[in-house]
């Protein structure tokens, strides 16, 4: 998975976090945490609120210290330097932009400090504010400009500092729903213009999904799952991975390992109905209670009685182009289905539920996911 | 809006209005007319006019009273001002030390000017005080601080900057809780030393702070009277005579209340004048750093 430059020359990961630990006082937040990046990749840290994401951009940016472990940018190690000396860049979740500067003080602010010659930083503050478009402002103090401005500004800050490695705490949380839609495509253009790694940290999936080469999901102090976005989707590591990606949540429904024909695992839910699926017995621990994941496409309407088990329609979600169906089952179990946009159903009516196990995940006793093999 | 109601809305705020009235804006007028008048605590005296103001301004007494009062003003404003910064910016943290000292700090603000002027009485004085002693200890002369004419205004001064430093230091404090945090952290990204962080992002985030313990301090000590009368009676020799002792000696010691009331108006206009210029130069330098 090495990266190769034009020249050809093997480049090295560009940010190396090696078993890091934090605890506040008696209350440990990161624990054992390790990560390496390729040259310009753009990594998301996914995960809940208190699941130490944030903490650990911080870290990268020197704003917490570590207890344990090591912090590398392009093989020099930086855990221990000033954050203004290891080469990162920062976009605040509240831009934190200079009130009484103007904009174009306040990217000017990191170069002076750095000493970097006027020439040069009148170079790049025009060179940024034309990518950013934000020429016309740069004489303009925070305070009169609108919120997708001062991220423009924030963003432009970062980018004249040519950091080898972005931070991003949040950047899209603070925008109105449009004009997120409108950055978040932006910052997907910035980021093939610059020659920088990116870090995001984020709790919504969608800009996850959309912005990142890989997502990292963490939650409870640790790192859960790395990669590819459609492999986070596809293959979730865990439960916590399966339930947290994915909108709305995969079903996880109890099941048992039964006798079935093959190599493959088949399963019977608390209802009695039974799933084949395509995940490999061979892998699977036997006699213990497992759980089947099934993703709400993986679940079609039918016919009372035509389908793998009938249920009872409790909402409806429609969304035009499909129909949520949230369903339970006669053991109590909810499940997930999907219908078309014009779906007839109603509240409170008996359905038939047709389960593709070909797609379906199972869960062991200690959360771990197996897969369909098709999948691989 | 027919006119009754604007009667009635006039109804809310009367009792404000007659108050305000009577304990504000009558004894204004009421001392602009006594200066035109020579009055004395009996009778109603009579119109002269201009004529207090034409005796005010050949009055050396009073022209040494002003000259003290600017003196000494210069003396505490900056001294005083600098100061309650200082001490804001090192005990703006959560520790519980700072909190105690904060409270030390502002303690003496509580204090009535009698109880102030009497612990630096204890202080100053030459032959038993704490100062006098400790000169004597080093083999020195002990200084008079408050019958040397040189020294009377600065050890004023001092009492005053000890007594007024507490409120100006919650300001200021108050100032620096209003920066959000993730400024300095932004500014730690950026490679600010300490020193460039505090005059690039803790100074002029606290500019209205600032302006606003100028201002009330030079109000303040422009009517600087109770040290002064307390520790020294404006003396020796009036020269720790400020404006305010001059018209009170001159109100309520020799009772010419027309002539102390026109001592007042100028005193008053004077403050006006430096408040307004005080306002006007630091709005408009705002103005002037927008376009850098």
């Amino acid at each position: 998975m090495n990266t190769f430059r034009a020249q050809g020359t093997i480049h090295l990961p560009s940010l190396e976090i090696s078993n890091v630990s934090k605890a506040y006082g008696a209350i440990p937040v990161l624990e054992g945490i390790s990560l390496a990046m390729e040259a310009r990749e753009f990594i998301a840290f996914l995960g809940p609120s208190g699941s130490g994401k944030s903490t650990l951009l911080r870290i990268i940016a020197g704003l917490e210290t570590l207890d344990e472990g090591e912090v590398r940018l392009d093989g020099e190690r930086i855990d221990g330097l000033p954050p203004g000396r290891r080469g990162v860049a920062m976009v605040f979740q509240h831009y934190a932009l200079y009130p009484h500067m103007s904009v174009r003080e306040n990217m000017a602010f990191g170069l002076r400090n750095a000493g970097v010659p006027k020439a040069e930083i009148e170079t790049r503050i025009a060179e940024a504010a034309r990518v950013l478009e934000i020429e016309s402002q740069l004489d303009k103090k925070p305070g009169q400009m609108s919120g997708g401005q001062r991220q423009r500004v924030a963003i432009g800050r970062a980018i004249v500092k040519q950091p080898k490695l972005f931070l991003l705490d949040e950047p899209l949380s603070n925008l109105d729903a449009a004009l997120r839609m409108r950055t978040r495509i932006e910052i997907a253009q910035l980021r093939s213009r610059i020659d920088a790694a990116f870090i995001m940290v984020t709790h919504d999936q969608a800009e996850a999904m959309t912005l990142a080469d890989r997502i990292v999901v963490m939650n409870d102090r640790r790192i859960q799952q790395i990669g590819a976005p459609m492999e986070i989707y596809a293959r979730p590591a865990n439960t916590f991975v399966a339930r947290f990606v994915g909108s709305p949540a995969m079903t996880l429904a109890p099941a048992t390992l039964v006798d079935g024909a093959g190599g493959y695992g088949r399963v019977r839910l608390g209802c009695g109905a039974e799933v084949d699926t395509r995940v490999a017995r061979a892998g699977l621990p036997k006699g213990e209670t497992l759980q089947l994941g099934l993703r709400p496409e993986m679940v079609a309407v039918a016919a009372p009685g035509a389908g793998t088990a009938d249920g009872e329609v409790v909402l409806l979600e429609r969304l035009g182009e499909r129909t949520l169906v949230y369903a339970r089952l006669s053991d109590g179990q909810e499940i997930t289905a999907e219908d078309k946009g014009d779906s007839r159903l109603k509240v409170g009516e008996t359905v038939g539920l047709r389960i593709d196990g070909a797609a379906a995940h199972l869960f062991g006793p200690d959360g771990a996911g197996h897969h369909a093999e098709a999948a691989q | 809006m027919t006119s009754a109601r604007d009667w009635r809305g006039l109804l809310f705020v009367a009792p404000f209005l007659s108050l305000y009235s009577l304990i504000l804006i009558f004894p204004l007028f009421r001392g602009m007319w006594l200066s035109l008048n020579q009055v004395d605590l009996f009778g109603d005296g009579h119109f002269v006019g201009a004529g207090n103001y034409v005796r005010l301004a050949g009055d050396p007494v009073f022209a040494t009273s002003l000259v003290n009062t600017f003196e000494v003003t210069l003396m505490i404003v900056p001294v005083l001002t600098i100061l309650a910064l200082l001490l804001a910016l090192a005990l703006n943290n959560a520790g519980k030390g700072a909190a105690l000292l904060r409270g030390i700090f502002f303690s003496s603000a509580v204090l009535s000017v009698t109880i102030v002027t009497l612990v630096w009485r204890f202080v100053l004085a030459p032959d038993s005080g704490l100062l006098g002693e400790l000169w004597k200890s080093l083999g020195w002369e002990p200084l008079a601080f408050l019958s040397a004419p040189g020294l009377v205004l600065p050890a004023i001064a001092v009492t005053t900057i000890w007594w007024s430093v507490g409120l100006p230091m919650l300001l200021f404090l108050a100032g620096l809780q209003q920066i959000p945090g993730d400024m300095y952290e932004a500014a730690a990204l950026d490679d600010a030393s300490r020193w460039t962080t505090f005059w690039r992002i803790t100074l002029p985030s606290l500019r209205r702070t600032l302006v606003l313990v100028v201002m009330l301090q030079t109000a303040a000590q422009l009517q600087l009277f109770g040290q002064s009368q307390l520790l020294t009676a404006g003396g020796p020799s009036g020269a720790s005579r400020t404006a305010v002792l001059f018209l009170f000696e001159t109100a309520f010691g020799r009772w010419e209340l027309g002539y102390a009331s026109a001592a007042a108006e100028i005193l008053f206009l004077i403050i006006l004048a430096v408040t307004f210029l005080q306002y006007w130069s630091t709005t408009r330098a705002t103005e002037g750093g927008d376009g850098r």
